[in-house]
C-alpha cells in the first residue's frame, strides 16, 4: 500500500510555442524530504503549480497523494499543504484569526481548530502573540507559523516554496529542524530553495535547467558522479552546461 | 620623515540611529570604508541594510549620528553626493518597457553624460549584455536584469558604488558571475559597498560588516572574522544526520550544534586551542553511542559560524541548544 | 465541511474590511456625501435671477412693473438701462440672466387700450434654467396683467427670446462640461499613474539619487502629456462641432488655448495625487474620485450652480472645471473673447501654479 507520495511521468507544460516544463519524470517516496532546485525561469514554479493542481499539464501525467492532478485537482488540493515565501498568512489578521481561518478552510471542526491551533501556538511559543497582527511579528516566527498552519489539517504532503528566503541563519536552521521533525512523522516534504547548503539537508534532490530535469538523486551520489565537492558547485556545473 | 598623506576615507559613519514608528531600523551603527575597498554588509532581512544604504545615498536623514560620503555630509551636501554616487536599490528597478540600450542611454543622460563616455568602465558587463541590446528589459532573465542595473549605475563613472542586495533572488550561477564582475571593478580602484543576505558571498569582499537587528556584530576581513570566536569548533559528518544532531546536542560540552550543508558544526565549551582534542574525544563518544562511522575534524569558524555566535550573544533569547 | 470553509472565508473578508480603516471610511462616507450633494444640487427651482430692465421712457406704470418683479424676491434688478446696448455686454459677461425690455410707448399703449409690449430675453445657455426663468418671468407678468384688467387695459403682449441657445439644445449645455470632464479625467489619470508607478517600481529612488531636481522630474512627467492632452482636446472639440453640431461662435484658437491651459491644470492635479498616493491602484482611485465627482456634481456641468445653496456655491469655486466650463460656454455659445473671460483664465492659471507648487513641495528631495 506504499504508493509513492508523488509520481510524475513525462510531465509537460507548454505556453504557446514555449515549453516551460519538458517531460520530467520522477517519484517522491513517502516521508522523504525532497529538494526541487533550479534557476528562476527554469520551470520550477510551473512544475509546482501542476503538482499542486493549480495548472493542467499539456502532456504527461502526475499523481500526488494518490490523486491524478489532471482529472482530480480538487482532491489533490485537499490532501496537500502549501506554503510560499511570497504569500502565506494575512498580515492584517491576528495570529489566532489566521489559524482559525485556515482551519475553517481546510474543513476542520471547531474543536479540532481549538485544540490543534492551541497546541500549535504553544509549540511555537506564540501563545502570548495570539492577538497580535501577523504583520507585526518578526519574519522568522512568521515563517514558522506559516509552516505550521500549512500542516494544520495533517496533509500527507506539504509543498514549501522558498520558505527561508531572507531569514537569519539561526532561524533558517530551526526551520529545517521543524522540517525534519515533520518528515519523521511521515509527512512528505517537497521544498524549493536558493540556498544550496539547504539542498544538502534533503534526502534527494532534483535540478531543473530550461524545463528539463538534469539531475535526480541523493546529494552524495550526485556530487560523486559529477566530481564536485558541494551542491553549489554541482548546480553551477549543470546550469552552465545546460 | 613625513608619513604618507592619509587618503580620506570613502565613507565615515558615526553612531547612526534611525527609527520608523516603533521599529528601530538602525541602532548606533559606526564604520568606515577605505577608498578602493570592496566592502560587504552581511545580514538577513530586517537587519537595517536598506535603511543604511538610503541614508548613505541621501534619501533619508538619520535620527541621530553623522555620515560622510566622499568627504561630504549626507545632510548638507546631498546634491554633491548625488552626482558622484552610483546606486542600485533593492528590487530590479529599471524601466521594463524600455530596451537595454534605452535604459542605459537614459541614465547616462540624466547624469549629463553618454554611453560612449562610460564605455570603458562598463566594458566587462557590456560584453555580456550587448547581444541583448535591443531587447526589452522585462524580457531579460533575473541575472541579466541585475547586470543591466549595475551598468546603469556605472555608466556615469561614479566615485563610489552602493549596491543594495544585488544578488537576492538570483540563481547561483548568475550570482557568481555578478561577483566576478565586482572583482574586475575592484581592480580598477572603484570603492564599492555591497549588501547581501548570503553568507557565502562574504568571502569575496575585502572587509565585511555583520549586521543584524540594526546593530553591527563585527567588522573584519572575512578570513579574520573568526578570530574572536572563543570556542572550539568541530565539523561532524555521518549518516542519519537528524539523529546525529539530536545526539550531539546531548553532549555535556555542547554549546550549540547546527547543520551546515553536509556537515554538522559542533561548538564546544572548550577553547579553540583544544579543538583537536575535542574532535578526538567527540569521535570516541559518538562511536560509543552508535555512530562509529562518523567523521570528526576541527575547523576554523567561517562567516556564518561567527554570525550565528554573535547573534546569539546579542539577542536576549540566547541559544536554543 | 464545505459550509465551514465558506463561513471561515466570509469571516475573513469581514475582518479585512473592518481592519482597512481608510477604505471603510470612504465606503461609508461617500454615499452620504453623494446623497447630500446630489440632493442639494438636484434642484430645478432657480433662486437668484439677475434681471436687467431696459426702460427707455420710465413712468409710474413702468415703475410698478419694476416693483412687481422685485416683490417676488426671485428676481434681483442688476441694471436699469435705457437701451439694449447697455444690456448686451452684461449678457456676454454673464452678469445678467434675463432682461425685461419695455417698449418706449408702453404707458401710452396701456392708456390707448392696446396691448402693451414687452420683450423678455432669457440667457438659455443652460436650457433648463432658461426655461424656468422664463416661466417665472411670464408668471410675474401674468399677475401684473391681472392687476391691470380692471382699468380697461387690453393686457400685455409678451415676446420672448432665448438668448444664446434659441432651440434649447441640451447638448449645448452638456458638451462643454463633457469636454472638461474628459480632459480632466485622462490628464489627471495619466500623470497620477505615471508618478505612482515610478514610486512603486523603485526607479524613483534612482532618479532622486542623481543630479535631477524634483521640479525637473515633475516637469518631465507633465510635458509629454501636454501633447497628448492637446490631441484629446482637439478630438473632443471636433466631435462636439461635427457630430453634435454644438455652435462655435467664438474663436477656435482661443478655445484651444484655454483647453490647453485647462489640460495643464489637470496634469498638475494628477501629479499631486500621484505624489501622495501609496500605490498605483490608490493613485488611479484617487484620480477617478478626485476628478469625476467634483466635475459631475460641482462644476455646473449638469446641475446649475445658480440652483445650489450658498455654501455649496462657494465650494464650486475651487473646482477648476467650473471655471473652464464658463470659458468654454462663453466661447462656444456666446462667442465672447478674452476680454470677457480674463478673470476665469487668470483663476485657472493661478490654480495651476498652486497645484504645481504643492506637487513640487510634496516631492521634496528625500523620501522620508
Amino acid at each position: 500500500m506504499s504508493e509513492p507520495a508523488i509520481v510524475a511521468e513525462g510531465l509537460t507544460r507548454r505556453f504557446g510555442s514555449f515549453i516551460a516544463v519538458d517531460a520530467i519524470s520522477f517519484t517522491v517516496e513517502r516521508g522523504e524530504v525532497f529538494g526541487f532546485l533550479g534557476a528562476n525561469g527554469a520551470g520550477k514554479t510551473t512544475a509546482i503549480r501542476m503538482l499542486t493542481g493549480l495548472l493542467a499539464p499539456s502532456a504527461g501525467s502526475a499523481r500526488v497523494a494518490g490523486h491524478d492532478v489532471a482529472t482530480d485537482p480538487e482532491a489533490v488540493r485537499r490532501s496537500i499543504g502549501y506554503m510560499s515565501q511570497r504569500f502565506s498568512l494575512y498580515e492584517d489578521l491576528t495570529v489566532r484569526e489566521n489559524v482559525e481561518l485556515y482551519g475553517g478552510i481546510y474543513g476542520l471542526s471547531d474543536s479540532e481548530i481549538r485544540d490543534r491551533g492551541g497546541a500549535l501556538l504553544e509549540s511555537l511559543g506564540l501563545t502570548p502573540w495570539a492577538r497580535t497582527l501577523v504583520g507585526a511579528i518578526p519574519l522568522g516566527r512568521k515563517q514558522k507559523l506559516a509552516f505550521s498552519v500549512a500542516l494544520l489539517h495533517r496533509p500527507a504532503i506539504v509543498f514549501l516554496d522558498e520558505p527561508t528566503g531572507g531569514v537569519d541563519p539561526i532561524t533558517r536552521r530551526q526551520f529545517w529542524e521543524t522540517i525534519y521533525e515533520t518528515a519523521a512523522r511521515g509527512t512528505t516534504v517537497f521544498v524549493t530553495t536558493h540556498y544550496m547548503d539547504e539542498a544538502e539537508y534533503c534526502d534527494r534532490i532534483s535540478i531543473m535547467v530550461e524545463g528539463r530535469m538534469v539531475a535526480l538523486g541523493t546529494p552524495a551520489e550526485l556530487k560523486e558522479r559529477n566530481a564536485v565537492a558541494s551542491v553549489d558547485d554541482l548546480f553551477v556545473r549543470l546550469a552552465r552546461a545546460g | 620623515m613625513t608619513a604618507p598623506a592619509a587618503q580620506e576615507d570613502a565613507v565615515v559613519v558615526s553612531d547612526i540611529a534611525k527609527s520608523f514608528g516603533e521599529t528601530r531600523a538602525l541602532d548606533g551603527v559606526s564604520f568606515t570604508v577605505r577608498p578602493g575597498e570592496l566592502f560587504g554588509f552581511i545580514g538577513p532581512d530586517g537587519a537595517g541594510k536598506t535603511t543604511l544604504f538610503r541614508i548613505l545615498t541621501t534619501l533619508i536623514l538619520p535620527d541621530a549620528g553623522s555620515a560622510r560620503v566622499l568627504g561630504l555630509d549626507v545632510d548638507r551636501d546631498l546634491w554633491a553626493i548625488r552626482s558622484s554616487v552610483g546606486y542600485m536599490p533593492g528590487r530590479f528597478s529599471l524601466y521594463p518597457d524600455l530596451t537595454v540600450e534605452e535604459n542605459l542611454r537614459f541614465f547616462a543622460a540624466v547624469f549629463g553624460t553618454t554611453i560612449a563616455e562610460g564605455r570603458a568602465i562598463i566594458e566587462p558587463i557590456w560584453r555580456q549584455l550587448s547581444p541583448f541590446a535591443t531587447r526589452r528589459a522585462d524580457a531579460l532573465s533575473g541575472g541579466m536584469k541585475q547586470k543591466l542595473a549595475l551598468c546603469c549605475a556605472l555608466v556615469h563613472r561614479p566615485r563610489i558604488l552602493f549596491l543594495d542586495e544585488p544578488t537576492t533572488g538570483v540563481d547561483a550561477v548568475s550570482r557568481r558571475e555578478f561577483w566576478e564582475i565586482l572583482a574586475e571593478l575592484r581592480a580598477t580602484g572603484l570603492t564599492t559597498v555591497v549588501s547581501t543576505p548570503y553568507m557565502d558571498e562574504a568571502g569575496r569582499c575585502d572587509r565585511v560588516a555583520l549586521i543584524h537587528g540594526g546593530r553591527i556584530l563585527g567588522i573584519a576581513p572575512p578570513g579574520a572574522l573568526g578570530a574572536g570566536f572563543g570556542h572550539a569548533l568541530v565539523a561532524v559528518r555521518g549518516t542519519n544526520r537528524f539523529a546525529l544532531l539530536t545526539l550531539l546536542r546531548r553532549h555535556p560540552d555542547a554549546i550549540s550544534v547546527y547543520p551546515f550543508g553536509a556537515e554538522l558544526h559542533f561548538t564546544s565549551r572548550h577553547s579553540p586551542t583544544d579543538a583537536p582534542a575535542v574532535a578526538r574525544e567527540l569521535a570516541g563518544w559518538l562511536a560509543a553511542n552508535g555512530h562509529a562511522g562518523a567523521e570528526v575534524a576541527p575547523i576554523e569558524p567561517g562567516v556564518e559560524d561567527t554570525f550565528m555566535a554573535r547573534m546569539g550573544d546579542a539577542s536576549p533569547a540566547g541559544e536554543a541548544a | 465541511m464545505r459550509g465551514a470553509a465558506l463561513r471561515a472565508f466570509i469571516v475573513k473578508e469581514l475582518q479585512h474590511i473592518a481592519r482597512d480603516r481608510q477604505t471603510l471610511t470612504v465606503l461609508l462616507l461617500m454615499p452620504l456625501v453623494q446623497v447630500l450633494l446630489f440632493g442639494n444640487a438636484l434642484r430645478n427651482d432657480v433662486r437668484d435671477i439677475r434681471l436687467a430692465v431696459v426702460d427707455p421712457s420710465p413712468s409710474l406704470t413702468t415703475q410698478r412693473l419694476h416693483d412687481a418683479f422685485v416683490a417676488t424676491r426671485r428676481f434681483r434688478i442688476v441694471a436699469d438701462a435705457r437701451s439694449m446696448d447697455e444690456v448686451e455686454p452684461l449678457f456676454r459677461r454673464g452678469r445678467a440672466d434675463a432682461a425685461l425690455v419695455i417698449d418706449p410707448a408702453f404707458t401710452e399703449q396701456l392708456g390707448r387700450g392696446e396691448p402693451a409690449r414687452v420683450l423678455l430675453v432669457t440667457d438659455a445657455s443652460d436650457p433648463n434654467t432658461g426655461s424656468t426663468m422664463q416661466a417665472y418671468a411670464l408668471s410675474v407678468l401674468g399677475d401684473y396683467e391681472r392687476t391691470l384688467r380692471g382699468g380697461g387695459a387690453a393686457g400685455i403682449a409678451v415676446q420672448t427670446r432665448m438668448r444664446f441657445n434659441p432651440t434649447l439644445e441640451s447638448v449645448n449645455l452638456f458638451i462643454p462640461g463633457l469636454i472638461a470632464l474628459v480632459l480632466t479625467l485622462v490628464s489627471a489619470l495619466m500623470t497620477a499613474i505615471s508618478i505612482s508607478r515610478e514610486k512603486e517600481r523603485g526607479t524613483l529612488e534612482i532618479l532622486l539619487v542623481s543630479p535631477l531636481r524634483p521640479w525637473q522630474i515633475i516637469v518631465g512627467k507633465v510635458a509629454p502629456y501636454i501633447a497628448l492632452g492637446l490631441a484629446n482636446a482637439t478630438t473632443a472639440l471636433a466631435v462636439a462641432w461635427l457630430v453634435f453640431r454644438v455652435p462655435f461662435r467664438g474663436s477656435a484658437l482661443l478655445l484651444l488655448g484655454e483647453s490647453l491651459l485647462y489640460t495643464v491644470t489637470s496634469l498638475a492635479l494628477g501629479v499631486l495625487i500621484g505624489a501622495n498616493a501609496p500605490s498605483q491602484r490608490a493613485a488611479m482611485l484617487g484620480a477617478l474620485v478626485g476628478t469625476m465627482l467634483p466635475n459631475t456634481l460641482l462644476s455646473g456641468m449638469i446641475f446649475p450652480i445658480a440652483s445650489m445653496p450658498a455654501p455649496l456655491r462657494l465650494v464650486t469655486n475651487v473646482v477648476p472645471a467650473r471655471w473652464f466650463i464658463v470659458i468654454a460656454r462663453g466661447i462656444m455659445l456666446k462667442g465672447v473673447g478674452l476680454q470677457h473671460l480674463w478673470l476665469e483664465t487668470l483663476v485657472l492659471c493661478a490654480m495651476t501654479a498652486v497645484l504645481l507648487a504643492l506637487a513640487v513641495r510634496r516631492f521634496h528631495a528625500r523620501i522620508a
